[in-house]
């Protein structure tokens, strides 16, 4: 129990980020037509890649004779990369489509 | 961390949120997608310009190029890839960003863990991250055709569940008993990659918009996951973001198909289960052939085209935008009716219509429409079945009773394309197929659309 609420008391800065950021994503969510729905959840899903920072993070951090680290830190570099770009490439293709024709 | 740096994570951190809501919005959507992807370049220049550590060059020339070869990666696959395999491209990338975070995990795992909090981010980051990798690989592989689209494992949702909670006790034993034998976290990886495969595997195609939305959602998180191994906000809040917006469109996906989201995650979803057929919808189905459906589609008032996932297997979304312009030069109101779930990853008839430039105004959602099916002439339906059983309405016995529907059965003609009389992915009878109103024209949607198109040119 007490470790419990140590737990708490040492991140309260976070669990409160944690919090609001939960009812944000829910409040800017709500009442989506469902003509967006696919490149909205294309575009969250490119928003995901930020864990590529992290990524980024693994390398500055690791020591340079540590090859697993490196190795695992680059791949994860490249993959979170992909995610990013191509999430808001092809996020950026189907609102393309989305035009109102001129009559 | 730099000061510097920490303002420059609070900018893309607003331009996310900022971005997500313009990304809400018809009018806003273009530029949300642009706002978001800058805070996301501002985010990744800061990390590599302002981190303030002593990182040898070598470091440095070995990120460049990740990000080089990523990104090259990244765009090339999001501009060759055909509107008819979005969702499988959004699986992968969503796989992959699991992936990442699974990753970082690992080596923060080699590194040594302080104390219970990161031992916590740490491992669940790494399970999370897995399982999410794997199911949207399974994902991606079902979407393409790579696997079999059901796979039925015995009492599956009984192994899934001991399995999940396998995995939760014994992270939870790892974490309080501060075990950090590489071995148990190869174990855990290992675990959880299975979860995500026994976990997708089984889903039938009706089901993967649930599935995907679900997935993206939980990439979120891992993402924020990691935000918190390193109290960094940027990562943090834009993964919560994400984590919340995808439950919530899961929630609205669930409850399009009468379902909730915890019969997603616990079991009793997705086939498998299915209800024998039963005979009794059974009767005699009247055919047509395409001179005799576009006479009828020519001369009426109003037509309502529902289109499901058979146009985007057939890649029928050109023809039938060349059928509704010729319609309404005739002078016939034309509208889509979409469903919530029609196709395969949410508002996925959308994006495959506006591929073939239908004009967004003239598809109407499911409730808008509903009302207006009983004054309408004729309705064409494309490739869609469960989203116009009738037995939603009216057999409590039916799986997908209480699904509200389109109420196709109220409109005065029924024209039902279809490339046989197989049901649809549950597994049921339709008895719209049997209705006195309606008429089968049988063949695979682009042949048959083309059909219908050259005869109304004849007209």
């Amino acid at each position: 129990m007490n470790q419990l609420i140590d737990l708490i008391t040492n991140n309260l800065d976070l669990i409160y980020i944690l919090i609001l950021a939960i009812f944000v994503g829910v409040e800017v969510i709500k009442h989506i037509p469902t003509i967006l729905h696919t490149p909205l959840m294309s575009g969250a899903n490119a928003l995901s890649g930020v864990v590529v920072v992290g990524a980024i993070l693994v390398m500055l951090n690791a020591d340079p004779d540590d090859y697993l680290a490196l190795v695992l830190g680059f791949i994860a570099v490249v993959l979170g990369i992909v995610n990013v770009v191509g999430g808001f490439a092809v996020t950026g293709r189907m609102l393309q489509m989305f035009k109102k024709k001129e009559r | 961390m730099n000061a510097l740096l920490s303002v420059v994570y609070l900018v893309a951190t607003i331009t996310f949120i900022v971005g997500l809501k313009m990304l809400g919005h018809p009018a806003t959507a273009k530029k949300g997608n642009y706002v978001a992807a800058s805070g996301m370049g501002i985010a990744i220049l800061g990390t590599l310009l302002l981190h303030g550590l002593v990182v040898p060059t070598m470091i440095y020339i070995l990120i460049g190029l990740a990000i080089l070869v990523g990104g090259s990666i990244g765009a090339l696959m999001a501009v060759k890839v055909k509107m008819t395999k979005m969702p499988e491209l959004v699986s992968l990338f969503n796989g992959f960003g699991g992936a990442s975070a699974a990753l970082i995990g690992l080596v923060a795992f080699g590194s040594q863990l302080a104390d219970a909090t990161q031992a916590t981010t740490v491992i669940s980051g790494i399970v999370i991250g897995a399982l999410t990798f794997s199911g949207s690989i399974i994902a991606w592989g079902k979407l393409d055709g790579t696997f079999k689209s059901v796979v039925n494992i015995p009492k599956r949702n009984l192994i899934n569940n001991l399995l999940l909670l396998g995995i939760v006790v014994f992270a939870g034993y790892m974490v309080l008993s501060g075990q950090q034998q590489p071995m148990f976290i190869y174990l855990l990886l290992g675990a959880s990659l299975l979860y995500g495969v026994l976990f997708v595997l089984p889903i039938g195609g009706a089901d993967m918009p649930v599935v995907i939305s679900l997935l993206n959602s939980l990439t979120g998180i891992a993402a924020a996951i990691t935000g918190v191994l390193y109290s960094n906000m940027v990562m943090l809040v834009g993964g919560i973001l994400v984590g919340s917006a995808g439950i919530i469109l899961t929630i609205a996906m669930c409850r399009a198909m009468n379902r909730t989201l915890l019969a997603v995650v616990f079991g009793s979803f997705g086939g498998g289960e299915t209800v024998e057929g039963e005979d009794r919808a059974a009767g005699s189905i009247t055919k047509t052939n395409a001179g005799d459906a576009a006479i009828l589609m020519n001369y009426a008032k109003n037509v309502i085209i529902v289109p499901g996932y058979g146009l985007a297997v057939a890649q029928a979304q050109h023809v039938i935008h060349e059928l509704e312009e010729l319609l309404t030069k005739r002078g016939v109101d034309v509208k889509y009716a979409i469903h919530p779930v029609a196709g395969r990853m949410p508002g996925h008839m959308n994006v495959l219509l506006a591929e073939s430039n239908v004009d967004y105004d003239l598809l109407v959602e499911m409730e808008d429409i509903n009302p207006h099916f009983s004054n309408t002439d004729v309705v064409l339906v494309v490739g869609a079945n469960d989203v116009v059983n009738p037995a939603a309405h009216n057999d409590p016995s039916s799986p997908i009773y209480g699904m509200p529907i389109l109420d196709v059965e109220k409109a005065k003609h029924i024209i039902v394309n279809k490339r046989s009389m197989n049901p649809g992915y549950a597994g049921i009878e339709n008895e719209l197929f049997y209705n006195a109103k309606t008429a089968m024209l049988f063949g695979d949607a682009k042949a048959a659309l083309t059909e219908l198109v050259a005869e109304l040119k004849n007209m």
